[in-house]
């Protein structure tokens, strides 16, 4: 995880070495800057210090003792007046669950929520304020509730004390969007009710199953009255998930997987109901109400998304959800939709612009790296237009918007309507396959009955439709799909929806993006070239550096390693181009080769160039920070699949990536949101099944538009673009073990479905004969079920296993690095 | 023989009563979280002689200064 970084004239490698590596105490960084003391501990910043000291100081220590180092960095602290906006009623609604006079009931998400520690702290809130009564962490929703007397404490403060423990609140433009869609219990209420049902059901069927005889008629209608009376539910409803699909596909002309699942449960609960009701047998009560519960199982399994993990995000969950805005000199925070052209917004270091507008004051210098993709912040006049979506970077700057917020140019095009492809998986291919097999016997079955003894034909035929369910093929997709949905998700790749296993296991061909996917966010590596810097004149640099907040010069002053700060004299930033400034009577300069040293020649990278007094020693070189590992996990995907990489920025790192990507594949730089969109599209009228791996809203259009998109996300950056899946970017090396992991899928479940085939040839021996006997059935259907289940669970760890995948959160990384 | 009808009646509404439980238990939120409640268990009850800081005199915003 520590950058090697590879500093040519300074021979000490600050983080490298790891026995000697120094971690901050509270969120495991390494302290590369001067580290922060109190006692015994060590810190990376002041702000990590603080919650430890919060915590110290309310007796929540037991927080460390929990998990290792669990706490956040807090190098980023955010802005004091962030929750200025919840002191407005109107903005404060879609947080506020109930209200009356003594207590509030609030939520938020945080995104930062990982671990029991985190539990923890969040459940104690209450010692750390007389004022929060109780709180409540939901952690598979990553939300807190919290009930607080507001008299005592205001739901801003509520805010800012969750912001200091570490848990700062992620509140954006789609919050303002009405109540939250309910997660629907229907299908776990139904699998109850069936297992319920199936399993009293399959008790009272035992006198039927060891002969109750003739003798005792009135009890044995009893017995199969209740059947019939305990299936009514399963039918009415809880198979209706299974009708409406089935509805559904046949509506749109396709005969998909429910179709003949429908099929099976009709004609069963038919023969079934009518046996009963003539009193000519006991019906199949058991075997239909089991199928239905695995089925259900298998589904629900299948389908539980990892909540709030949206996959679906459009440009509101990226906006804030106010900013002030300058009313009569006097700031007001408003909500994003009410800002209108004319209005004048003040935009403070780290915020995002909400929307197009013109600079009217202050050095603009606006880091559009998450959303066009170039690395570096681009430096703005008066008068100039600025786009919505960057971040300011630097001082305080004024905006008099000229579009309000979803107009902007790159709301539109982020807004674009996602069009609906249908997709089929093989699944629904082989079932309809199936489907006709099956109702080939029946038919031939029917027809040698025919032949030689018509009496048995409806029982031959039924009996068939009965036994060949495929109901199997459903159980073995749902529930492989079920565990690898499970298991992908414990190693840091979450899929929306089991579709994208068999999307991913199809692709053909892969392409990134630079900036931030194979990048780091935000870091440089840097290279020194020139004469040899003396100590003081370093210290000197550093500290010039430490006061721009320019990310070239905090990147500068991080790798030299400042010592005790001191004073800057005469310090003169000119935003884009460099700083000056006199420390401890030398006179430093850092900036531009053209600021620096006033000549006009251009370069391809990027350099920072250094004066000191009347010397010019040399520059500093800056490249990306590539993350670890890159050619190793390349080299294995170069041998399956075809490789592209997009770049919105200039080619002057094309060898690099050329030697990672093969001589094959194609790199393409400065590549707009339209271009990348525009280059998956004509691969893919190339008849390739394209993956987009990308992090940023210039990815946005492309990941859409491939059949699979992968948003890589860093650890708590809780916005990613909309995508078909999301990779947490520590793992991102494990790519090609994923993508292996994924092509299993299809070869388990066709071996399970093989297996079943076993038991349905085994069964159809009897239905054909029109000797289908109750018992007979009840033996195979679950034991089908049940071997099958085995099977897709016992091969998917297994393969889980092999792949060196992590089979629960809790357990250790097997893979090395 | 009645007495087995008496008996299915009855073990027929005991379940049914457990159902019913099943039902009220979803809708109260209780399957929603699987991670919380075996970690919950397992914290320390805090000590009791430690107090929370004077609200007053914590200003939350300024904790975060850099």
């Amino acid at each position: 995880m520590s950058g090697v970084r590879r500093g040519g004239y300074l021979a000490r490698d600050m983080a490298t070495t790891t026995d000697k590596k120094i971690t901050c105490d509270h969120c495991g960084d390494p302290c590369t800057i001067h580290p922060v003391k109190l006692g015994e501990k060590v810190f990376c910043c002041e702000g990590c210090r603080t919650v430890y000291q919060l915590l110290d100081r309310s007796g929540l220590c037991d927080y460390y003792r929990l998990n290792d180092k669990p706490g956040l960095s807090h190098a980023h602290p955010s802005d004091h007046e962030k929750f200025a906006f919840l002191d407005d009623a109107r903005m404060v609604a879609p947080f506020i669950l109930f209200r009356d006079e003594q207590e509030t009931h609030a939520r938020w998400y945080l995104p930062q929520i990982h671990c029991s520690s985190c539990l923890y702290l969040l459940e104690n809130l209450h010692r750390l304020h007389h004022g929060v009564i109780t709180s409540r962490v939901d952690f598979a929703a990553k939300e807190v509730t919290v009930v607080f007397d507001h008299s005592r404490i205001s739901i801003r403060q509520v805010a800012e004390l969750l912001a200091a423990a570490g848990y700062e609140p992620y509140v954006s433009l789609r919050d303002l969007g009405g109540t939250k869609p309910v997660t629907s219990r229907n299908n776990i209420y139904r699998l109850g009710v069936a297992g319920f049902c199936f399993a009293n059901i399959m008790l009272l069927s035992f006198p039927e199953y060891f002969g109750l005889g003739v003798s005792e008629e009135g009890l044995r209608g009893v017995f199969r009255g209740l059947n019939l009376a305990l299936s009514l539910p399963v039918f009415f409803y809880c198979a209706q998930p299974f009708y409406r699909n089935a509805w559904n596909g046949l509506r749109n002309g396709f005969l998909n997987i429910d179709a003949p699942i429908v099929l099976a449960i009709l004609v069963t609960f038919a023969r079934s109901v009518y046996e009963v009701i003539s009193g000519t047998g006991s019906g199949f009560f058991d075997s239909m109400t089991g199928i239905v519960f695995f089925m259900l199982a298998g589904r629900l399994l299948q389908d539980r998304t990892h909540l709030r993990l949206s996959f679906e995000r459009d440009y509101r969950s990226y906006f804030p959800i106010a900013v002030s805005v300058l009313k009569e000199g006097k700031e007001i925070a408003t909500s994003l939709p009410e800002i209108q052209c004319g209005d004048t917004l003040l935009i403070h270091h780290g915020e995002l612009i909400p929307a197009d507008g013109i600079l009217t004051r202050g050095q603009a210098l606006i880091d559009y790296s998450f959303v066009t993709g170039e690395s570096l912040p681009i430096p703005k006049e008066m008068g100039e237009l600025v786009y919505a979506g960057g971040k300011q970077t630097g001082a305080a700057i004024e905006v008099l918007a000229v579009k309000e917020v979803a107009q902007s140019y790159l709301t539109q095009l982020w807004n674009r309507q996602e069009n609906k492809k249908e997709e089929y998986s093989f699944i629904d291919v082989l079932s309809r396959q199936f489907t006709y097999i099956v109702l080939g016997i029946a038919v031939c079955a029917a027809v040698y009955w025919w032949a030689y003894d018509p009496a048995r034909i409806a029982n031959a035929v039924t009996a068939v439709l009965i036994v060949a369910c495929p109901c199997a093929l459903l159980l073995s997709s749902t529930f492989t799909n079920g565990n690898i949905l499970r298991i992908l998700g414990n190693n840091g790749l979450y899929l929306r929806n089991a579709r994208v296993i068999e999307a991913i296991s199809t692709t053909t061909h892969i392409v990134f993006d630079k900036t931030g996917t194979l990048t780091l966010p935000g870091d440089h590596l840097l290279t020194y070239k020139g004469r040899p810097l003396e100590a003081a004149e370093q210290r000197a640099i550093a500290i010039l550096a430490a006061q721009s907040t320019h990310p070239l010069s905090k990147a500068l002053a991080r790798h030299l390693d400042r010592a005790e700060p001191c004073r800057v004299l005469g310090f003169r930033e000119i935003p884009g181009k460099g700083t000056e400034g006199w420390v401890d009577g030398t006179y430093v300069m850092i900036g531009s080769r053209r600021f620096v040293t006033e000549s006009r020649a251009v370069t391809t990278d990027t350099r920072v160039y250094i004066r000191v007094n009347e010397d010019y020693p040399g520059y500093f070189r800056y490249s990306s920070h590539y993350r670890e590992g890159i050619a190793r996990w390349m080299q294995i995907l170069r041998g399956r699949y075809s490789l592209s990489l997009l770049s919105g920025d200039n080619h002057h790192e094309r060898s690099r990536l050329e030697d990672w990507l093969g001589a094959g594949s194609r790199i393409l730089f400065s590549q707009s949101p339209e271009d990348k969109e525009a280059y998956i599209r004509h691969l893919q009228r190339r008849g390739e099944k394209v993956m987009m791996v990308g992090d940023g809203l210039n990815d946005a259009g492309a990941l859409r538009q491939s059949d699979t998109g992968i948003a890589v996300a860093e650890k708590g950056n809780s916005f990613t673009p909309a995508s078909h899946a999301i990779l947490d970017a520590g793992q991102i090396r494990r790519l090609p073990v994923f993508m292996r992991y994924c092509r299993m899928a299809g070869r388990i479940i066709i071996a399970s479905f093989v297996l079943s085939i076993i038991y349905n040839i085994i069964g159809l021996a009897f239905a054909v004969r029109g000797d289908l006997s109750p018992l007979i059935a009840a033996i195979l259907m679950p034991s089908s079920s049940l071997s099958i289940l085995l099977l897709t669970y016992g091969s998917a760890t297994w393969m889980a296993r092999r792949l060196g995948l992590k089979l629960s959160t809790d357990e250790k990384d097997h893979t090395p690095d | 023989m009645s007495a087995i009808i008496l008996l299915l009646g009855a073990s027929l509404s005991v379940a049914i009563l457990f159902l019913g439980a099943f039902v009220w238990s979803v809708k109260h939120h209780q399957f929603d979280d699987g991670f919380s409640p075996p970690h919950r268990i397992l914290f320390d009850d805090h000590q009791k002689n430690s107090v929370p800081p004077n609200p007053d005199k914590t200003d939350f915003r300024t904790l975060n200064q850099n």
